[in-house]
């Protein structure tokens, strides 16, 4: 397996590191899409999550990486009870994959030789309890984009081909990335994914100094610079950890529900998917935090993350959403 | 010595350092046609590599990364598997890297970045706008453009046996000269100076010294940076005080002490970059805007898709990775020969299907829509109706965004005509390209037609289907070659209408003058286009009517 670079020694792009621990501490939260120029370490971040999740326990040997033998499902060969740990899954899904291999199919190779009807997992099993990231997600075709959205939906994928009728748990964090210049997302996509982020190159002449000068010496000695991050990486780990027992017990005044609702209203953002995953969002912000309820503060730094991508594209609007949400945001919390 | 001699120089040199990091480097790219120079430039590139892989834009993934061998699977009862072109070691070497896809690209991008596949030579032919994929690119340390260079510039082969000595080490000072200019040349990834850095290492290693001094940075600034650059530096005296005090306002409190140390890239190396910018870059730069990306590459549907589409009938054919098995098919095929099959093969398996009897589905898809607008923006029109032509095309564009249509946008005034916007799906890109579109001067209406049919032709031959929108009064006053002449200019235009018309497009000319023009009504006939006038129509109107043409 190939070392990847720590997490917390990406430099700046703090929302999207931000975006991406929320997702972990409140995987309900839905995705994270990243936009932005190339070679701003939006790759780089996502393969690092990888690293710094906790450890999930599966069944051994089970496509889906079911926690627990009964769900492990009935098509699966596997009848082993036994239980291990692995770290969570990340699952790449390359641009032009066929749809086969996402939703998984017929096993061609056992129906050819032994005259079997076995189903093949695909990506979608595989990316079960963990992420599933898209690098280039403006660019993937349509067709599979449909059949992403309404598994990401249901949290389930229902094969049916060939003969075959299966069906299998299927819930993953969606990580998107792309360059917006390449070409844009479908609304019904963008509305999918809890969180978006855009990241720039840094500006700042010493952080990109950093940049070059990490980079340089992780790829001198990988396992050095990785063991010298170990105690920031596990730092956040922990974080995340202590966040997800506190989740449950953050409070939540009815009067932040009405502040979510109006901000939500005063954006025009479409449907009920911005409210709540402001609220879930903030929460998660929250417990991060150590806190024990949710305030405005929280939810103000979550606002640009849950929303700009939500607002009804206006094609004379010239500023951007991010504005918007800003300026909405100021005006209600105040 | 000339330039292409000073080209060919670098080009030994870089393959020099290649050779040395090619995990740090990831490759090179070549731009030059075949010729005696690229023959040279190859048996040059194999007398380096140990091995070369030859990688081509239409591999299918089973070339890419191995799979199962129907063919020997079915023959030996067992399973057979093939390797892929990506777990062979050595060099890679893609040719006509300007006709791979955006999904080749990213599984080639992949593969580099888990270095896999360095170093890995593109070789692109392409001409004119053609190019590879940037994102792929963009990934490889360097770029030359071999067009210039001539075979007798090619004497030069002498590379020195290379010396293996431990890492090169640099200190952040050598980081921050790089990042500095990288700056100062508006090269705005982090990619740029990190592949610089390495290739300053690389030099210092192939030099025999440990540390990483001012020539291997000059060296690397020269290599890497020339083809990455988006703008010229400013003048030192100019930039110096507005770099630091922006500095200084960002980390008020701890930037304090360090202030005085953010100095300027070092003189010597903004020249060492300058003289290797191409010769045309002040031109590239003013056009670069306008190809931002988004050439369709990747999106040209094929009339036939493996995968999706309207279901046709299937074919005998072969798994490639790709195409999904029509089991029915196959087992029909496969069913009458049973018998014979067995007896002649005495085998106790059930079912005896041969490879010859693998049918696959086919599919097929309507080739994707791309909406050519013409706006006028001439003296006359700008006066009347500029700003309502612009209003109707972004609303046309978002609906076109909506039904997932391409749109390109193209502008004609005073002499010519200009592409603002090839092809592409960007409403963002769209949006600041017609903000900048200026108004005023004449109306050379042949040549704005005549670079809408070019650009139609150009998105037919990539599989899509173009619909021309022609915005404007009618009245035609500057001829194909910039002179002002109403009546060639007009009898110029109904030419180029009638080629129009013979090559096929659909098109739709919208009068936007103050009075409906006979004329232009004329012309649109000529084009066979669908005319509208609308004089009084305001942006609402006109992007309805084209709505309306375009569900046709």
């Amino acid at each position: 397996m190939s070392i990847n670079f720590p997490f917390s020694a990406i430099v700046g792009q703090e929302q999207m590191k931000l975006a991406m621990i929320l997702t972990a501490i409140d995987p309900t939260i839905g995705g994270v899409l990243v936009f932005g120029d190339r070679g701003t370490g939006k790759s780089t971040a996502v393969r690092a999550l990888a690293a710094l999740l906790p450890e999930i326990s599966v069944i051994r040997d089970c496509p889906v990486n079911s926690e627990f033998a009964k769900d492990v499902p009935n098509w699966s060969a596997n009848r082993v009870k036994e239980k291990r740990m692995r770290e969570t899954p990340v699952v790449d899904l390359p641009l032009g994959v066929s749809e086969d291999r996402v939703t998984g199919a017929l096993d061609i190779e056992r129906a050819l030789t032994k005259g079997e009807k076995a189903f093949q997992p695909g990506l979608l099993a595989k990316a079960n309890r963990g992420y599933l990231y898209i690098d280039e997600v403006n660019l993937l075709e349509d067709h599979i984009v449909d059949l992403l959205l309404d598994v990401a939906q249901s949290g389930e994928n229902l094969v049916e081909r060939e003969g075959l009728s299966i069906r299998h748990a299927a819930k993953f964090v969606l990580i998107g990335s792309g360059n917006p210049e390449e070409g844009e997302l479908r609304p019904q996509l963008l509305d999918r994914f809890g969180l978006s982020v855009e990241v720039t190159s840094p500006t700042n002449i010493e952080d990109r100094i950093s940049v070059i000068e990490r980079r340089d010496s992780f790829e001198r000695n990988r396992k050095r610079f990785i063991n010298k991050w170990k105690p920031e990486d596990k730092k956040i780990r922990e974080g995340i950890l202590k966040a997800r027992n506190n989740l449950k017990s953050i409070k939540t005044a009815k009067k932040i529900l009405r502040d979510c609702a109006d901000l939500c209203l005063t954006l025009g953002a479409d449907g009920l998917r911005g409210e709540l995953t402001l609220l879930r969002a903030g929460r998660a912000l929250a417990a991060y935090e150590g806190k024990t309820s949710l305030e405005r503060a929280h939810l103000k730094a979550i606002a640009p993350l849950a929303l700009s991508h939500r607002l009804r594209r206006d094609p004379l609007d010239e500023a951007g959403s991010g504005t918007r949400v800003n300026r909405a945001t100021a005006d209600i919390l105040g | 010595m000339n330039r292409g001699q000073e080209i060919w120089l670098q080009v030994i040199a870089a393959l020099h350092l290649l050779a040395i990091d090619p995990n740090g480097l990831k490759g090179v790219t070549f731009r030059l046609r075949a010729g005696p120079v690229r023959d040279k430039l190859l048996s040059h590139i194999h007398s380096i590599a140990v091995s070369t892989t030859k990688l081509h834009p239409n591999m299918t993934d089973e070339q890419l990364f191995g799979g199962v061998d129907v063919i020997a699977t079915l023959n030996k009862s067992r399973l057979v598997t093939t390797d892929g072109l990506l777990q062979k070691s050595g060099w890679f070497e893609l040719s006509m890297a300007e006709r791979s896809s955006l999904q080749t690209a990213a599984r080639l991008c992949q593969a580099l970045d888990q270095n896999l596949i360095s170093p890995l030579i593109l070789l692109d032919e392409g001409i004119d706008d053609e190019r590879p994929p940037d994102s792929l690119r963009e990934r490889l340390a360097f770029y030359f453009d071999l067009s210039e260079v001539r075979h007798a510039d090619t004497d030069f082969d002498s590379v020195d046996a290379l010396q293996e000595i431990g890492e090169a080490k640099s200190v952040v000072n050598d980081m921050r000269k790089l990042v500095l200019l990288a700056e100062q040349f508006g090269i705005s990834t982090a990619r740029g100076p990190l592949l610089a850095l390495c290739t300053a290492k690389a030099n210092a290693k192939a030099n025999g010294r440990k540390m990483v001094n001012d020539e291997d940075l000059e060296i690397a600034a020269e290599l890497v940076y020339p083809s990455r650059a988006t703008r010229l530096p400013e003048p030192p005296e100019a930039s110096e005080p507005t770099q630091s005090t922006e500095m200084q306002q960002k980390n008020d409190n701890e930037n304090e002490k360090k202030s005085g140390e953010i100095e300027l890239p070092n003189e010597l190396l903004i020249e060492a970059v300058r003289a290797f910018l191409p010769s045309d870059f002040l031109e590239k730069l003013k056009t670069q805007k306008t190809h931002l990306k988004s050439n369709g590459v990747g999106f040209g549907t094929q009339a036939k898709s493996k995968t999706r589409g309207r279901p046709r009938p299937s074919r005998q054919g072969k798994l490639d990775g790709q195409n999904r098995i029509d089991i029915v098919a196959t087992l029909r095929t496969a069913a009458p020969l049973q018998t014979i099959r067995k007896i002649k093969t005495k085998a106790i398996r059930h079912v005896l299907i041969y490879p010859d009897d693998i049918h696959v589905k086919r599919y097929e898809t309507r080739s994707e829509r791309v909406v050519i607008f013409a706006v006028d923006a001439s003296g006359s029109a700008a006066l009347s109706r500029l700003s309502e032509s612009k209003g109707a095309v972004e609303l046309l564009l978002a609906q076109a965004y909506s039904r997932r249509d391409y749109v390109s946008l193209i502008g004609f005034r005073n002499t010519n005509a200009e592409i603002l916007l090839p092809p592409t799906r960007s409403l963002v890109q769209t949006k600041r390209r017609l903000a900048e579109l200026p108004g005023g001067g004449g109306t050379p209406m042949a040549t704005g037609i005549k670079a809408a049919g070019e650009m139609a032709l150009l998105t037919a031959s990539q599989g899509k289907t173009p619909l021309i929108v022609i915005l404007t009064d009618g009245r035609a006053n500057i001829t194909l070659d910039g002179k002002p002449d109403r009546t060639q200019a007009i009898e110029q235009c109904h030419q180029i209408g009638r080629w129009i018309a013979v090559s096929g497009f659909k098109s739709v000319v919208l009068d936007v003058g103050k009075w409906p023009n006979k004329v232009l009504a004329h012309i649109a006939r000529d084009m066979q286009a669908a005319y509208f006038a609308l004089p009084r129509a305001d942006a609402q109107v006109i992007s309805k009517t084209i709505g309306a043409e375009l569900e046709l």
